[in-house]
């Protein structure tokens, strides 16, 4: 609880949580709010914004109501860039742990794998995953996982290196506990502070590359999403720059809250240790 | 005379690093006997803390060999070792560093008790409360953070730890040596209550002579990684035949009176 007031009380903390707080409200609700298919026709085509009162923000090239699409936009960005993070975050983790732990070979072998897959840009990476496997959400969401996992692992590595000489794993080792134990009970969650401070970075990177991949027609095509919008709204770029804008806008905001969020959370964190 | 219960030989470790070498054990021998302490003292950076743990078997000696009660410690690996555990246990300097900093006293006292299958699921809480209570602690303090308690108060439940599972022998790294002089005094009581009761062999270390004599049945003397005199606590005390031996009792003035 103190926690939250704290991060209530920075201006970031403040700022960031209304904004997140916003987007998962119209994610959640997207179906309640507009309850029919964002992608059926509700009026003539390019309807100029704030003219229609029914139509706030207008209508697309073929009539499609842009505040539904918009809205409908938010559960998808959400959805990928959290579902990517989780991923990377819980693959990252692990593979960290269990090389830092391990040592020796298995360290060895593993933290070539991670150079591997550092050293191809995670956006290639992500593209060539889809291109191969077929644009449908779960493939979205791991290929961009494939290119993120491997910061938090590094940092969990590092992490557990430090943690693995403390005395309470020679303590733990002392009363018998079986080796894996020890590195997913007594090792894993205390590495997993610095981790975790990476997740909003990874969702904010995740929800970027997710719009780029559907801007490029890489996404499920019968879901709304910001980066389709926007490569729709391309073809009228200089007739209706809105339709490209909106979805952008939103982009920025989300990216923004995620940023400003972490900030404040980090602050918060840090008041609470200073304090114990 | 019967066999002592531990007697490790020629234990020898060696650090390579920056380019130097050092040997923080050179062919060390001691002997426990069966419910006795052996007080361990030397210098600081002899190599008490790298021979206390060698025998723990938390790092790998580079030679020797170490003999419990018939079983070659030095050779156990997987599952063989971690049972022979339940048999030796540790208690560590900084209590504080020796608990997960997530961990309760109460998960803290069944993690042992679980792991060795030492009762079940059901009477694990009374055995964590019937531990507390022998050493001089509430049971309620099961439900107590390792990091709300006081750092007395958490030695005591680091021993409570070290004796959960019956240990015949528990190895003790400076143990007292953060505590003030009244809570040392206390501990040192409850360890030599608990020897009486339930014949516990203790391996203390200590830089601190004054406090080694006080609970020792025999003292090995330290100094750059070689046992340099091994013997009786009393002899020791009174007539040290190593130069370590009689820079150790030199420092401790009042021993020389008593
Ligand atoms: N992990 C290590 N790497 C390199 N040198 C070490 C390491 N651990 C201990 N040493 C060295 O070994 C010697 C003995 O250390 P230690 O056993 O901790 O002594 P004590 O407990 O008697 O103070 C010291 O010179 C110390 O610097
Ligand atoms: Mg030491």
């Amino acid at each position: 609880m103190s926690v939250l007031s704290r991060l209530l009380r920075s201006p970031e903390g403040a700022i960031g949580l209304a904004l997140l707080s916003l987007l998962a409200l119209m994610a959640i609700f997207a179906g309640v709010i507009f309850p029919d298919d964002p992608l059926s026709i509700v009026g003539p085509a390019l309807v100029q914004p704030f003219t229609d009162a029914s139509l706030p923000f207008g209508t697309d090239r073929l009539g499609r109501d842009v505040l539904a699409e918009l809205v409908h936009g938010t559960r998808a960005s959400l959805a990928v860039g959290i579902a990517a993070a989780v991923v990377a975050l819980v693959i990252g983790s692990l593979v960290g742990t269990l090389a830092g732990f391990a040592g020796g070979l298995v360290d060895e072998a593993l933290m070539r794998v991670v150079d591997a897959f550092q050293i191809v840009p995670s956006f290639l990476l992500a593209l060539a995953f889809v291109s191969v496997a077929g644009a449908s959400l779960p493939v979205v969401v791991l290929a961009i996982a494939l290119g993120a996992w491997t910061a938090p692992a590094r940092l969990a590595r590092a992490e557990v290196l430090s943690i693995r000489e403390r005395d309470y794993v020679a303590a733990a080792r002392v009363i018998g506990m079986h080796p894996l134990e020890i590195a997913l009970r007594e090792v894993l969650p205390n590495a997993l502070g610095p981790v975790l401070a990476l997740s909003s970075v990874i969702v904010a990177s995740s929800v970027l590359i997710e719009a780029a991949l559907s801007f490029l027609g890489l996404s499920d095509p019968n879901i709304v999403t910001w980066g389709s919008m926007i490569a729709e709204g391309r073809n009228v770029l200089r007739s209706a720059p809105f339709l490209s804008i909106f979805p952008g806008i939103a982009l920025m905001l989300t990216v923004l809250g995620v940023y400003l969020f972490s900030e404040g959370l980090a602050e918060a964190l840090a008041k609470r240790r200073a304090r114990a | 005379m019967s066999a002592p219960l531990l007697s490790a030989t020629g234990i020898s470790k060696t650090y390579a690093g920056g380019g130097r070498r050092i040997a923080a054990l050179d062919n060390a021998s001691i002997t426990v006997g069966r419910g006795e302490t052996l007080g361990l003292v030397g210098p600081s950076g002899s190599g008490k803390s790298t021979l206390a743990r060698v025998l723990l078997r938390l790092i790998e000696p580079d030679a020797g060999r170490a003999d419990f009660d018939g079983v070659d410690l030095l050779s156990l690996r997987g599952e063989g070792l971690r049972a022979t555990r339940r048999r030796i246990q540790m208690v560590f300097q900084d209590p504080l560093a020796a608990f997960n900093p997530r961990a309760t006293v109460g998960s803290a006292l069944t993690d042992p008790l679980r792991i060795h299958r030492i009762g079940n699921g059901a009477e694990q809480p009374a055995a964590v409360a019937r531990l507390l209570e022998r050493v001089g602690l509430d049971p309620t303090f099961a439900s107590r953070a390792i990091h709300e308690i006081s750092g007395g108060q958490r030695q005591r439940v680091a021993i409570a730890r070290a004796i959960s599972t019956r240990p015949e022998l528990i190895v003790l790294d400076e143990a007292v040596s953060a505590l003030d002089v009244s809570v040392r005094a206390k501990i040192l009581d409850l360890l030599v209550g608990l020897q009486r009761e339930q014949g516990i062999a203790y391996v203390f270390v200590s830089h601190d002579l004054a406090v080694v004599r006080a609970i020792s049945h025999s003292i090995a003397v330290m100094d750059a990684g070689r046992i340099v005199e091994h013997g009786p606590a009393r002899d020791i005390v009174a007539n040290p035949q190593s130069a370590t031996g009689r820079a150790l009792v030199a420092a401790v003035p009042r021993l020389l009176h008593a």
